[in-house]
């Protein structure tokens, strides 16, 4: 491992600019030197759309004529009809509200998965998350989010503070377990609050302390504030023209951009954003659900846009945690239902397809002839994610109980 | 007061006046209710509000469209809060009776065993049976018998609806009912199923449901490596079905549900149960409880909390020993635990890294705060990664530092001592020089925290620097 002192005498990135080269930063550099080849590590930035997102209303299948005969007042219109939706492939549009997202099926940087989801059949919102986000659908007892178990299946001494980062309040279950993860609101939170002294005494403390533990997790705390601090979240611009929205999810895609622009050994970066669970007048072309993926693909359009060239080294995946119920309620809404679509963006992703076995509409192709069938397991989804993005040989460990095989994959990477 | 004569005390909570903890605890009502009372009081007025906002939603015809914030309308967010009193009251007792009850044995082995048994509030009902969990099934137990409190459990609604097991029915059910062929409910006859909160699905999975088979093997009792097989999971789930909750939504009770149970024989860990009905579930229990995987997996995790986050093999082999031949003797278990060389060995000392609930606590303890309102301490706990009733997964919050010790926690832990001791938390904070001074001279501290602490312009900032210091993350 390089020491401090060295990494400053070689100097070797960007972080000579700020004046101060944090120790994991160090280490980070080194990793990535011995990986040889890249000079950034791959990221992957997990979107979770909580409440379980209408797919059907978000990548329709206009084609499919039961879609019509399913939902006579919240269908989204043909493409070329007045707020119809916006046509991929003859087959599937866009809805009208996700607009800001064609540019990127345009130049083939976002695929689409559609009827994917999980193998159990639980419709409780709770118990679905929990399946997504652990990975091991049916299997409760797991302790540990599937993010975390890549994080492990890695696990580093000389990991960076920023290796893994939520933008919410809490960790989500995704990120959970042994590997160290971050949970903060704002970046600009991170710090010490009790003014200079008080940073100094403690930083002091943990420095001397013989405590292997805390000593390390100690000066790496130090350290991330610092370089916080020189990043100055506060006065960050958007590059490439991208245009946030003001909405929290906005805000916290712009933080992601941010850490991974910082250059901080982020490889796991986390966002969620609710108000997707619309049993009551979801709307069609406007109306709840329009208004909410609204803010969804703004905020994905802007990530993209401002990340710009590093997007080569960047996944984005959105998923919810089941789909909704084919045919619509009885007040104009949706009720739980199983299989979904996900949306996976940059990398070296082959976009502008839209993936997976269309199981089909009509009553006896359904689950429970009533929801959309699951043709792709999301495990697999994950899976291919995490071995030809991210670049784990053996992801066995990562999915417990599963047997994720090139053969599943979708075949989402060339 | 001799080591053990304290422990002895402490193994027997109800002889310690706990007058001075109760009377902080007196204004909250919610403690004391049914989950009948709270559902009834605190869910209903709620749920009522909301079908009428459904009503009201669907008679108006499209919503207009909003800007991006636009989200649904919450209904009367009073009725929300007021929904919300009796978790929050749980997480304020929980912490004030850590804080302040004498009986500290028996408050962290509520914590211990809620933890064992984990269920999480947020899922469905389980927000207004938590209070009856704790206070009815968890508590009374903790120093008694293993099988007591696993059949308490068993029996809780919580469980059965956070496991699933309310609704696990034999496939090839219902059965008629032997010898009750017109059993009646209090208006009509039964529908053949337990009444269900499938309020959006008519095709919710029915039939056997393994989760709490499983993590009864897995969690409960064997433990992962107990020697259980997948067979096993499907046989006990088999004997567990018809175990359901009379009216979930309602704050109901247990249920036995003759036409949901499986009647056929059953094979359990090479043991044939075939008992019948209920007896069926309970066989299983007495099984598990007496099984030797049982008396080691309790054990071992018992001495991970109280001694080490690796458990010394002499005291996890005394520890199942007496387990076994007390039959599942709690107080004795612990006895052997709090009187063994191992726990009062130097290598005990500072062994383990102060979990977030412990190490607020015991900062505000340290500080002698007097603490009225705890729900900022709530808060802290929650932002530093615990948040209290909230563990999502059947395993409950991890025992080890690994979980614990992160930077983002780390920085949090020092600006909760900075906030504590300003006086951010509570009114007025103290500091206690008696107390610093337990904890500078006390043991082990670093020259460069003495240095610090020391060097501290007033008490508060002392009390701060010794709150965040390293070894204060430790007990």
């Amino acid at each position: 491992m390089l020491s401090r002192r060295v990494f400053l005498k070689n100097g070797s990135c960007a972080l000579v600019s700020l004046g101060f080269a944090p120790s994991f930063l160090a280490r980070t550099a080194s990793a990535q030197g011995r990986q040889g080849g890249s000079t950034r590590a791959k990221q992957l930035i997990a979107i979770f759309q909580r409440g379980a997102v209408d797919g059907l209303n978000m990548i329709v299948p206009y084609a499919d004529g039961e879609y019509y005969r399913a939902r006579p007042s919240i269908a989204i219109a043909r493409p070329g009809a007045d707020s119809g939706a916006i046509d991929l492939d003859g087959f599937f549009g866009l809805n009208p509200r996700l607009r800001p997202l064609k540019p990127f099926w345009d130049s083939r940087a976002l695929a689409i998965v559609h009827a994917c989801g999980s193998p159990d059949a639980t419709r409780s919102h709770f118990d679905a998350q929990d399946y997504m986000e652990s990975a091991t659908p049916g299997v409760k007892g797991t302790s540990d989010g599937w993010l975390n178990r890549y994080l492990q299946a890695r696990r580093s001494e000389q990991a960076s503070p920023f290796r893994a980062v939520s933008l919410t309040p809490q960790l989500p279950r995704a990120l959970s377990g042994t590997a160290p993860a971050l949970a903060m609101s704002q970046l600009a939170q991170f710090g010490i609050r009790g003014g200079a002294a008080n940073e100094a005494s403690f930083e002091a403390q943990y420095a001397a302390a013989a405590d292997r533990i805390l000593n390390g997790t100690g000066r790496d705390a130090f350290d991330a504030m610092k370089m916080l601090k020189s990043a100055d979240p506060a006065k960050y611009q958007p590059e490439n023209g991208a245009d946030y929205p003001r909405s929290p999810f906005g805000q916290a895609l712009q933080q992601i951009a941010q850490l991974a622009k910082a250059d901080v050994g982020l490889e796991i970066a986390f966002a969620e954003l609710g108000g997707w669970d619309t049993h009551v007048n979801q709307g069609a072309a406007q109306g709840q659900l329009a208004t909410r993926l609204d803010d969804f693909a703004r905020g994905l359009a802007a990530l993209v846009t401002d990340l710009g060239s590093r997007m080569a080294d960047i996944v984005v995946l959105t998923m919810s945690e089941f789909g909704r119920a084919v045919s619509e309620n009885g007040n104009r809404g949706t009720d739980h239902g199983h299989g979904n679509a996900m949306l996976a963006m940059g990398g070296g992703i082959r976009g502008g397809r839209v993936y997976g076995t269309w199981p089909g509409l009509a009553v006896d192709r359904r689950y429970d002839r009533r929801d959309l069938a699951v043709t792709t397991d999301f495990r697999d989804v994950f899976g291919e994610i995490v071995v030809r993005h991210m670049g784990v040989v053996n992801p066995g460990p990562i999915f417990p109980g599963y047997a994720t095989s090139a053969g599943r994959f979708p075949g989402l990477f060339a | 007061m001799g080591i053990d004569r304290f422990v002895d005390e402490q193994l027997h909570p109800e002889r310690i006046d706990d007058s001075a903890v109760t009377s902080r605890l007196a204004e909250m009502t919610t403690l004391r209710l049914s989950s009948r009372d709270i559902a009834r009081q605190f869910e209903e007025p709620l749920m009522e509000a909301r079908r009428e906002r459904r009503r009201a939603d669907a008679a108006a015809g499209n919503v207009t469209p909003g800007d991006a914030n636009d989200q649904p309308k919450p209904v009367d967010p009073a009725l929300q809060q007021q929904a919300n009193r009796p978790v929050v009251e749980m997480s304020e007792q929980k912490v004030l009776r850590a804080i302040y009850s004498p009986r500290q044995l028996q408050e962290v082995l509520t914590d211990f065993w809620f933890n064992h048994f984990n269920v999480d509030e947020r899922k469905g009902p389980v927000r207004f049976m938590l209070t009856e969990y704790e206070r009815d099934a968890i508590r009374p137990h903790v120093l008694g018998k293993f099988r007591d409190l696993l059949g308490a459990t068993a029996k809780s609604p919580a469980m059965l609806f956070y496991l699933d097991n309310w609704m696990s029915a034999d496939p090839n059910g219902p059965h008629p009912e032997m010898g009750r062929p017109s059993a009646r409910g209090p208006f009509g006859p039964r529908r053949p199923m337990p009444v269900a909160p499938r309020p959006q699905n008519a095709n919710a999975p029915r039939g056997l449901n393994e989760n709490y088979g499983r993590e009864l093997m897995e969690l409960h009792t064997l433990g992962v490596d107990g020697g259980y097989t997948q067979h096993d999971v499907t046989e006990v789930a088999r004997a567990f079905t018809g175990w359901t909750i009379e009216q979930p939504r309602q704050g109901g009770g247990y249920r036995f549900e003759a036409r949901l149970h499986d009647p056929g024989k059953k094979v359990v860990l090479g043991h044939t149960i075939d008992a019948g009905g209920v007896r069926d579930g309970e066989q299983v229990l007495d099984l598990l409880a007496r099984h030797p995987a049982t008396a080691r997996f309790i054990a071992t995790k018992l001495v991970r909390r109280f001694v080490s986050d690796a458990p010394p093999e002499s005291l996890v082999d005394r520890a199942a020993a007496r387990f076994q031949k007390t039959d599942g003797d709690l107080r004795e278990v612990m006895r052997t635990i709090l009187t063994s060389p191992e726990f009062l060995a130097t290598e005990a000392y500072r062994a383990k890294v102060k979990t977030p609930f412990e190490f607020v606590v015991s900062a505000a303890r340290t500080s002698s705060a007097d603490i009225d309102d705890a729900r900022l301490l709530v808060r802290t706990i929650q932002q530093l990664g615990m948040p209290l009733y909230q563990c999502q997964p059947p395993t409950g919050y991890k025992d080890t530092a690994d979980a614990w010790v992160n930077t983002g926690a780390l920085v949090g832990r020092m600006n909760f001592a900075l906030a504590l001791a300003n006086g951010r938390m509570a009114p007025h904070v103290p500091a206690d020089p008696q107390a610093l001074s337990d904890i500078l001279l006390g043991g082990d501290v670093s020259a460069s925290t003495q240095a610090t602490i020391a060097k501290a312009g007033n008490p508060s900032q002392m009390m701060a620097l010794t709150l965040g210091s390293p070894e204060f993350q430790r007990r």
